[in-house]
């Protein structure tokens, strides 16, 4: 390790991608990691989406620029294997089975549940049908075009789940945005923080750690997660295979799933996401309790989508999507 | 302008028994070469990615795919849109650019007027979508918050409508001041109305220049991307948006050849329109000029 | 999206025209019809600018005011940082237009005397541009600029792709100036004086064209201030670029207002100075 470390110095830069600093905590993550080991590191596209990261890997391919690790979703990350090197953190064995790859090319490390989130002006949300009301006019809103965006499919996934769906056909799910559109309820405005701090996006689908007040820069905002339709997803981590600075990128991860009270698994649970080594550090205690029990509370059996679940989603909305809300 | 000169055009000047072995073409050499590196060669690429299958094979299947509902669609939002701000925008430009030309040549209001014009053709983007956003949004003091707005394509249409106007002040302008003011004078000499004079003589005069300015401005608005992506990213309602989500979709539904066959329509439909355009301005320049 | 024709090429008619020349009736409907015309747009265009000034002014409570934003233009830490991505986007607008220049006017000159058959297709590269939206483009630019990637990483290289952007608005503005001089007799007199192709072009041709150099110079300069397509799917960083990520990644929009209020104020200011710079000349000086 106290050799990865010296390389990893000696390179002295790291070049991540993709990485708003007030998403799962971010900003803090890449400062400490940067003042712990002196390696500057080079933020690119903080609006960028899994695609944009591989396709910067791609068009930077033996440049100085091109990003040395990412952070995407399962979907980009199992069909782009052949551009990871594998690597196994010291951690690994905290890691469940099921979310890494066995020869280590990619390996989960955060995620979080879909949810709903808005403004305290509503009062209290308690079940989607609610937003179909009246008073929601012109004021819901998704994270970005679900037929580009992972956290905008599974924001009409969980409306879907709700409406009594299935995680094999997301039909329901547009149904339910089609009810919102009829009503007048639905947004087409790109919410992000200025629209929510505005006003003008009141109510956001949208990944739990994304709804923090915090991120989002209102102190009245609440969070809830629909009761029966706890639709969870992680993201993954990969190291690039032509990397400029492999031992910056192999330090970074190693940072990225230390357990320590400043490492990065703790730092993601303070931005509200689950990191993938929860169930390992609550064992033995590594855990920053305080900032678990701030997660907000999920009942039923969590759904997680499959590789085959999340494509036939995603052909059903290509299909649909803009003639159905359009 | 310049009356033809009396030295013909082609051949080079004797100097002192020195002459010129090179032909003058080589002088345009280095404009070309730039050309074909940044513009010619980007396109062939982009019409070679076209015809591309996933798998690096020749196939023809992306120009079928073209033909799909959801295709047609996106060129249909983008027509829609295109249609509504470019001939709204080129009505209201015409007449603003008629107020402005109107008046003394070298005051305060006309210099004004296209300082601002050059500038807020150019405005557009997240900061415009973000200007309308603070102008319509609920937390506005300036104005009650529009619901209709939201709809395509009513609003996003209004906003392009913002930077269409002044860019239509810029291009039909030199059109109107190429209306000499002798033309009026022999209408009225004549008896004619204000009304007359513009059926019979300005209105025919100004038409081809005015059709081209508007498809000038219904090309500018089929290559707009940054204003709308801004405004809302949920729905690709337009054949860019498409093209983005073609490039960066994450959920798996990312195909950088259907990206090139969209782009190789796009290109169709503009060439079309700026065809016209260019036919047009042939047409007003022989008067106007 | 910026300006076809050129901001005052069109004196010989205007100045025909004069109050004198119109009846007094007729000339106060004209006002009365003018002063409306104004009076409407510049408020259609005036009510989202003072929105976005009024946010910019804004406090972190909504009612109270301050300059935070403004001062944060500066200061915004990113990642990446706002005020090197200004620097880049004016240094770009600097290359290009200077690119512009020196590849298009020696070209136009050239082909005007010499080689008078290509200007047809001279004229149809130059519009080519135009016809060709930014965002194909950059489909078939990107495997360029990954191996210019190779040798030098500055987002300054993406003036290349610019000088193409802003080549018709330029050509249509350098060719009202070129049309309106008198070329060849120009160049035949400087010429039989001595001089060397150089100097024509430099020193005898190109000064009789300021206005219409200024116009060119000015068209690309704002071209490439509002550039966002290019260099946001080429990955660079310039000012528009930084101004998305910054609307997408804080909640304190503030400093997005007010750098582009900052920006329009300049490029505004940069255009009235530069009509009154390229004053108006009597015509008839060829």
């Amino acid at each position: 390790m106290s050799k990865l470390v010296a390389a990893a110095k000696k390179e002295g830069t790291l070049n991540v991608i993709a990485l708003p600093p007030t998403w799962a905590n971010y900003g803090t993550i890449i400062s400490t990691f940067s003042k712990m080991y002196g390696i500057k590191v080079n933020s690119a596209n903080p609006a960028g989406t899994s695609q944009d990261e591989v396709n910067a890997v791609k068009q930077e391919n033996g440049t100085a620029a091109a990003p040395d690790v990412l952070d995407i979703g399962m979907a980009v990350a199992l069909v782009n294997t052949n551009l990871f090197a594998p690597y196994q953190v010291s951690s690994w064995s905290s890691v469940p089975a099921a979310q890494k790859a066995p020869s280590g090319v990619w390996v989960q490390d955060y995620g979080g549940y879909m949810a709903v989130g808005y403004s305290s002006k509503f009062g209290t949300i308690t079940s989607l049908s609610q937003l179909l009301g009246p008073k929601f006019k012109n004021a819901v809103a998704l994270n970005g075009n679900p037929t580009a965006a992972n956290a905008a499919l599974n924001g009409v996934m969980m409306a879907n789940l709700v409406e009594g769906g299935t995680a094999d056909s997301i039909a329901k799910g547009v149904a339910f945005f089609q009810k919102l559109k009829a009503a007048g309820n639905f947004s087409p405005v790109s919410a992000t923080g200025a629209t929510i701090k505005a006003g003008t996006t009141p109510v956001v689908f949208n990944w739990d750690y994304l709804n923090l007040p915090s991120y989002v820069g209102v102190s009245n905002w609440k969070v809830f997660v629909p009761p029966g339709a706890a639709l969870g997803g992680y993201y993954a981590q990969a190291i690039n295979k032509n990397a400029s600075h492999p031992a910056a990128a192999r330090l970074w991860e190693e940072f990225l799933y230390s357990q320590a009270a400043t490492g990065g698994q703790n730092l993601w649970l303070e931005g509200g996401a689950r990191p993938v080594e929860q169930a390992a550090m609550a064992s033995n205690g590594s855990i920053n309790s305080t900032a678990a029990a701030k997660l907000p509370s999920v009942s039923g059996t969590p759904v997680f989508l499959t590789q085959t679940q999340a494509t036939n989603a995603a052909t059903y909305l290509s299909a649909n999507w803009a003639k159905a809300i359009g | 302008m310049a009356v033809a000169s009396t030295t013909e055009t082609g051949a080079p000047p004797v100097r002192a028994g020195r002459r010129l072995r090179v032909p003058a073409w080589i002088g345009t050499v280095p404009f070309l070469g730039y050309i074909g590196v940044f513009l010619l060669l980007p396109t062939g690429i982009v019409l070679y990615k076209a015809f591309q299958s996933s798998s690096g094979g020749f196939t023809l299947s992306g120009l079928t795919a073209l033909g799909s509902s959801a295709v047609r669609g996106y060129f249909i939002g983008s027509f829609k849109l295109c249609v509504i701000s470019s001939v709204i925008g080129a009505v209201l430009g015409a007449i603003l650019a008629y107020a402005v030309a109107s008046g003394n040549p070298d005051g305060a209001v006309r210099r004004l007027y296209l300082a601002a014009s050059g500038v807020l053709a150019q405005f557009g983007g997240v900061t415009l979508a973000f200007a309308f956003l603070a102008t319509v949004g609920p937390t506005s003091g300036l104005l009650l918050h529009l619901s209709w707005f939201y709809d395509f394509p009513q609003g996003i249409a209004l906003i392009y409508v913002y930077f269409q106007i002044p860019l239509m002040v810029l291009v039909f302008m030199p059109a109107i001041d190429g209306l000499k003011v002798q033309w009026r004078e022999a209408c009225e000499s004549l008896g004619g109305s204000a009304w007359q004079y513009w059926r019979h003589v300005g209105g025919p005069l100004l038409a081809p220049a005015f059709l081209g300015a508007t498809l000038l401005l219904f090309a500018n608005a089929l290559s707009a991307f940054a204003t709308i992506e801004a405004w809302e990213n949920q729905i690709a309602y337009t054949v860019p948006q498409q093209i983005s989500t073609a490039l960066s979709s994450e959920v798996g539904l990312n195909n950088a050849n259907e990206a090139s066959v969209l782009a190789v329509g796009m290109v169709i439909m503009v060439v079309v329109v700026m065809t016209g355009y260019v036919l047009l301005q042939r047409r007003a320049s022989r008067w106007l000029h | 999206m910026a300006a076809l024709a050129s901001l005052g090429e069109s004196a010989p008619a205007a100045e025909a025209k004069g109050p004198r020349s119109m009846q007094a009736g007729r000339r106060r409907r004209l006002n009365l019809f003018r002063y409306l015309v104004f009076t409407v747009f510049g408020l259609f265009f005036i009510l989202p600018l003072l929105a976005m000034v009024r946010f910019s002014l804004e406090g972190s409570t909504l009612g109270t005011w301050s300059v935070a934003a403004w001062k944060q233009i500066a200061s915004y830490p990113g990642p990446p940082p706002l005020l090197s991505a200004v620097e880049i986007t004016l240094e770009l607008a600097i290359i290009s237009s200077g690119v512009v220049l020196v590849l298009l006017v020696p070209t136009m000159i050239w082909i005007r005397l010499r080689v008078r058959w290509i200007s047809r297709a001279f004229e149809f590269l130059c519009l080519l541009p135009l016809t060709i939206p930014a965002i194909v483009l950059v489909v078939g630019l990107a495997p360029i600029y990954n191996k210019i990637r190779h040798y030098q990483l500055s987002a300054l290289q993406l003036f290349w792709a610019y000088v193409i952007l802003a080549l018709p608005y330029a050509y249509r503005a350098l060719s009202a100036g070129l049309t309106a001089i008198d070329v060849e007799t120009l160049s035949e007199a400087a010429r039989s004086l001595g001089a060397s192709w150089l100097t024509v072009i430099v020193r005898v041709i190109a000064p009789n064209m300021r206005q219409a150099i200024l116009n060119a110079l000015v068209l690309t300069s704002a071209l490439v201030l509002g550039e966002f397509t290019i260099a946001y799917l080429l990955l660079y960083n310039n000012m528009q670029v930084n101004l998305y990520y910054i609307s997408r990644t804080t909640p304190n929009a503030g400093v997005l207002f007010a750098a582009s209020s900052a920006a329009l104020i300049f490029a505004f200011g940069l255009l009235l100075v530069l009509s009154y710079a390229g004053r108006r000349r009597r015509r008839g000086q060829g």
